[in-house]
């Protein structure tokens, strides 16, 4: 499959990264020749099989409702690059 | 003090034990070694401080006749595993500076044994190649050089720090991490044994997550019983990571027993792939034979899918990757680039902070995730994983072990291959196996023709490590694989 | 899609300048979990909490994390999803929803997209004497996002992750309302159910329920049409109000020539109109897929079961015994279980012994007028359920007239007390000695005799009489046999 440059700045903004003008180019052919390759399992019959679910073969373990954890803001916001008191903060978001 | 370092773990608990050194001259002794060994820009993190505090408390615990399982013993850390309190970035930039206030699972097993952190060492970004060029801290050497060639080599990836640390008597052991052959691979590359549990085996809770159905723990080191004395302390029950299974873990050194008499052993016929080197070629007949000595049984079977798991592995495992990628946003840590409002925040901060093989794995996991795109790729791919999963469970009903050669090719230099595609291939023999959430080991079995170590896989059933080590010691000791780097990278 | 399983109704038509339209109404209500941890990980839900302080290293989405489900939280959905006489799914799936926010600390939000735990069920709307079913699509169970703070800082949005990850239940209904009316009571009945079963409390103005609305318009018998979608009511007045402005909004944009444009709309309280969003919201493209750190969500029957056994009695059913073992209207006994807490106290007060008819009577009448007065709830209000009882008693009993009850109402209001003391030792007592009543009704009929004379031409002066007993007794003889009495010696009878 061949992705065009609309395709790879799309993808980008999808993925939040962004790309110049340079390396969209670049990626449209890296992405269009990964993607051409993994296309040969067309070849592969799959008709009435069902998707893989999960390796591990084990029913889904759940936890007790109790609160046992939080209740360390601290080191939470450590590693924050920008803290106000004890909140995150971020540029501006627009609603 | 060069003959410390060349101890291996079973080797040198029993000294500890014995107290013929202590367990801070024994680390001493490795840090000395890392300290000497730049050349092979191995380290993330360096922790001395921490290493010899580790020490010192071993040597109470030894002095006080308590040793743990690992006590003195000083392990390697894949800058994967969160280590709290000590900076861990996955070699990326948009983690640098980020110091967890939590240590992951598997580590925190190998400390309440007795074991000592050495370093943080060197990766792929976020576990992402084959050739640890990636590393946000340049790219990690192989100890291991061709016969008169002076061209630095890769160690593979992406658990190259950890391989090179141990090929090169760094660190008796390390741990690393493998997806689709991190760290299998670059065992195979550095003569050293390279261990991935079953799925689900080691608790996943604290290890920067790359693919999640695919990534496991497990120890890089120079033999087949440290490698299981090693799986015993890292593996555990963990009520925090849902996909860890409730196993109680044994202890899997107890299975070498070196009696293989009557292991059926499975020679997969697909992994003859055109054009597999000669003398990897070779290296697999003798391995077969090895086995076929010590009273196993060989056998051909078949695994039609096995060509088709490499591609199938490139589109799921970057699928989860972009989302498992997603958090990395400099909101909460880690590094930001400023934007004047959030998105062009988190534009620039991803920009800059993911290297190139990372971004590309980010954008194909968001394309074959994207609306219409869903069925062709990813829902395609996770039932071709269904069939190469069906193909192994039938394998096993005939055998109790498959052997297989572990790479496609030994170490390489880093402008030896430069496209993404080609890279992708090194992991052929290796991906099928997290595909179907194996367990697999990686035995140095040989030299190539310019003497470079080469490695066999055995691959065993799904919470059966012990018929694997076994069938891999008699392996090992069959291969009497002694050769070692000539160790150019030493400093003064 | 049942488009037109509904007949359009000509009394909820919008009479619109070119004709007739009818409105289609959906709704997507987000509903807080009851529970005391959050959804995948073990720190608080409590409200209120100083920021960042209910946030685990989970929620936070360090490097590593990993998510484990609760399964009070799972508990709690199956027993919504049997309240709503649903489907319940006994194998569901976790699915990632991507997308970049803020206050989404993972960059997804763990969501059931394909395959959700609770499937197709009902709720049953009683609006003017007619039922109202509104089908329900689905249930299922996700994360909440954390709060961003806009207007703490000129430049700077500051992010709160307390909210992050507390389980939500989302309950999805079928495009089966079609009028504001139809609208707010489905959100009251939702909202009566949830706090029925106890698996969320329903609380708007806090946020722990909360609407999206679609509306679209179309001339009846007609297919649907686009439809925008209003985010965030969060109280049932305003769920009235816009769904009145945009249906109006749309069918004037239909009207002037134009089409409706499908967008996300909000409700501006103080205008009491929708707006659309100020960002032009991209088309989000979720990516899902099934969550790879979960395995699938596997429920046994058993559990199921015994779910179902736990139900507290559902307002419907309670209804329905109200009226068929109490002997109560359709519109009482609907007033009357509209809120687990209004039931409650009344079969308190038939516990206590109070006749329910009486019991209901006085309640919607007397007590309800009053808390309503008061903006209190009945949780909050100062007479207990044994001293209604105690009134609704009396005066069944002939003890007090009700007269006498609304003024012991009054006093226990106000300062409290025992009803029946309260009536002792004020001499409220009712005078029903039909000797007493007649001495007093021979003097008042001695003293007026013109009136007496009139009466027989002029029946309404009968109440000038009663008047006049009432007054000499203070108000304490028993109205009934004051009448009685009255009307034998005044020759009525």
């Amino acid at each position: 499959m061949a992705v065009d440059h609309d395709t790879v700045r799309h993808i980008a903004r999808l993925a939040r990264i962004a790309v110049t003008d340079d390396e969209v180019e670049r990626l449209r052919g890296e992405l269009s020749a990964i993607l051409d390759w993994v296309e040969q399992l067309d070849e592969v019959d799959t008709a009435g099989v069902e998707p893989m679910t999960s390796v591990v073969e084990q029913v889904i373990k759940m936890r007790d409702d109790k609160v046992n954890d939080g209740g360390y803001p601290d080191r939470i916001l450590k590693n924050a690059p920008q803290r106000e008191g004890d909140y995150f903060a971020v540029p501006k978001v627009v609603e | 003090m060069a003959e410390l370092t060349d101890l291996t773990v079973a080797e040198a608990r029993e000294r500890l034990k014995r107290r013929e050194f202590s367990a801070v001259e024994y680390v001493d002794a490795h840090l000395a070694a890392l300290d000497a060994a730049g050349a092979l820009n191995l380290v993330a993190t360096a922790a001395h401080d921490r290493a010899r505090a580790m020490a010192e408390a071993s040597d109470r615990h030894l002095a006080a006749g308590e040793p743990r399982p690992l006590e003195g013993i000083p392990i390697g850390v894949k800058d994967l595993f969160c280590t709290e309190g000590v900076e861990t970035t996955a070699s990326s930039r948009i983690l640098r500076g980020f110091v967890p206030p939590y240590e992951s699972t598997v580590t925190r097993n190998l400390w309440e044994d007795g074991a000592v952190l050495l370093a943080k060492l060197a990766c792929d970004e976020f576990a992402m190649g084959s050739s640890n060029e990636t590393a946000a801290t340049g790219p990690v050497v192989n100890p291991w050089k061709r016969r008169d060639d002076p061209r630095p080599l890769v160690p593979g990836g992406s658990s190259g720090g950890s391989a090179a640390a141990v090929a090169a008597r760094i660190a008796p052991a390390a741990i690393g991490t493998d997806t689709g052959g991190s760290i299998r691979q670059p065992a195979a590359l550095t003569g050293t044994v390279g261990l991935k549990p079953t799925y689900g085996r080691c608790s996943r809770w604290g290890i920067v997550a790359f693919a999640s159905s695919l990534d496991q723990a497990g120890p890089i080191t120079r033999s087949v019983r440290d490698a299981a004395i090693l799986l015993s302390a890292m593996a555990s029950v963990d009520p925090k990571d849902t996909t860890s299974v409730d196993r109680p873990v044994p202890d899997y050194a107890a299975a070498l027993t070196g009696d293989i008499r009557g292991l059926r052993v499975g020679i997969p016929k697909e992994y003859a792939i055109d054009g597999l080197a000669g003398d990897i070629d070779g290296l697999w007949e003798s391995g077969a034979g090895w086995l076929a000595a010590a009273g196993a049984e060989l056998r051909e079977v078949s695994l039609p899918l096995t060509r088709h798991a490499l591609p199938a592995y490139y589109i799921i495992a970057p699928a989860e990757a972009s989302s498992n990628l997603a958090r990395y946003d400099g909101v909460r840590y880690g590094l930001r680039v400023a934007g004047d409002d959030v998105t062009a925040m988190y534009e620039a901060t991803r920009a800059q902070g993911f290297g190139d093989e990372v971004k590309r794995r980010a954008l194909i996991g968001t394309y074959v995730l994207s609306a219409g795109y869903y069925d062709a790729y990813y829902l395609k791919a996770q039932k071709v994983r269904t069939l190469i999963k069906r193909d192994f469970d039938c394998a096993f009903e005939e055998v109790d072990v498959l052997l297989t050669p572990a790479t496609p090719r030994a170490a390489f230099a880093p402008d030896e291959i430069t496209d993404p595609l080609t890279m992708y291939l090194n992991d052929v023999f290796t991906v099928t196996v997290n595909m179907a959430g194996l367990p697999a080991i990686a035995v140095p079995a040989g030299l190539s023709a310019d003497g470079l170590p080469l490695g066999l896989q055995l691959i065993g059933r799904p919470f059966d490590e012990e018929t694997m080590l076994r069938a891999a010691e008699v392996l090992e000791q069959a291969a009497g694989f002694t050769a070692r780097p000539d160790p150019w990278w030493v400093q003064g | 899609m049942n488009e037109t399983v509904r007949q359009a109704r000509r009394d909820r038509l919008i009479r619109g300048a070119t004709g007739d339209w009818e409105v289609v109404i959906g709704m997507e209500v987000h509903a807080q979990v009851t529970s005391e941890a959050k959804l995948f990980s073990g720190a608080a839900t409590g409200f209120g909490a100083p920021p960042n302080a209910n946030v685990s290293l989970v929620d936070a989405a360090m490097p590593g994390m990993l998510p484990v489900i609760n399964r009070h939280c799972v508990e709690q959905a199956i027993r919504t999803g049997l309240g709503l006489k649903a489907k319940i799914n006994l194998v569901s799936v976790f699915d990632r929803k991507n997308y970049f926010y803020p206050d989404l600390p993972q960059g997804y939000q763990i969501s059931q997209y394909t395959q959700p735990i609770v499937g197709e069920g009902v709720v049953v709307l009683d609006i003017d004497g007619e039922t109202v079913e509104v089908g329900i699509e689905r249930l299922h169970l996700e994360q909440d996002a954390g709060k961003s703070l806009h207007d703490q800082h000129p430049t700077l949005t500051y992010v709160d992750l307390n909210r992050a990850g507390v389980a939500l239940m989302e309950i999805v209904s079928k495009p089966d309302m079609r009028s504001a009316e139809e609208a707010k009571a489905y959100i009251a009945k939702l909202r009566s159910l949830l706090r029925y079963l106890g698996t969320c409390d329903g609380n708007m103005e806090r946020g722990n329920l909360r609407a999206d609305i679609n509306i679209s318009v179309r001339r009846p018998g007609e297919p649907l049409g686009t439809r925008c979608e209003v985010k965030n009511v969060n109280s049932i007045r305003f769920i009235g109000q816009a769904v009145d402005y945009e249906a109006k909004r749309q069918i004037a944009v239909i009207e002037d020539g134009g089409t409706v444009v499908q967008e996300t709309r909000l409700f501006d309280p103080a205008r009491g109109e929708t707006r659309a969003m100020r960002t032009k919201e991209e088309a989000h493209d979720y990516r899902y897929f099934p969550d790879p750190d979960l395995l699938p969500l596997v429920v046994p029957q058993v559990w199921v079961d015994e779910i179902a056994e736990s139900l507290p009695e559902l307002p419907d059913e309670k209804k329905a015994r109200f009226m068929a073992d109490l002997g109560l209207n359709g519109e009482d006994a609907a007033v009357l279980v509209a809120e687990k807490e209004t039931a409650d106290y009344f079969e308190a007060m038939i516990a206590e012994g109070a006749e329910p008819k009486s019991a209901a009577n006085w309640l919607i009448n007397e007590y309800f007028g009053r808390l309503n007065r008061e903006g209190i709830e009945i949780t909050d209000g100062p007479v207990p359920a044994a001293a209604n009882s105690a009134i609704v008693q009396m005066v069944a009993a002939g003890d007090i007239s009700g007269k006498i009850a609304k003024e012991v109402l009054d006093i226990v209001w106000a300062e409290g007390g025992d009803p029946r003391q309260i009536v002792e030792q004020r001499g409220m007592r009712q005078v029903s000695d039909t000797g007493e009543i007649e001495r007093v009704v021979d003097e008042i009929i001695a003293a007026n005799p013109e009136q007496a004379a009139g009466v027989k031409e002029k029946p309404k002066a009968l109440g000038w009489f009663v008047g006049q007993v009432m007054k000499a007794t203070q108000g304490k003889a028993n109205p009934q046999a004051v009448n009685a009495i009255l009307r034998e010696k005044l020759g009525l009878d």
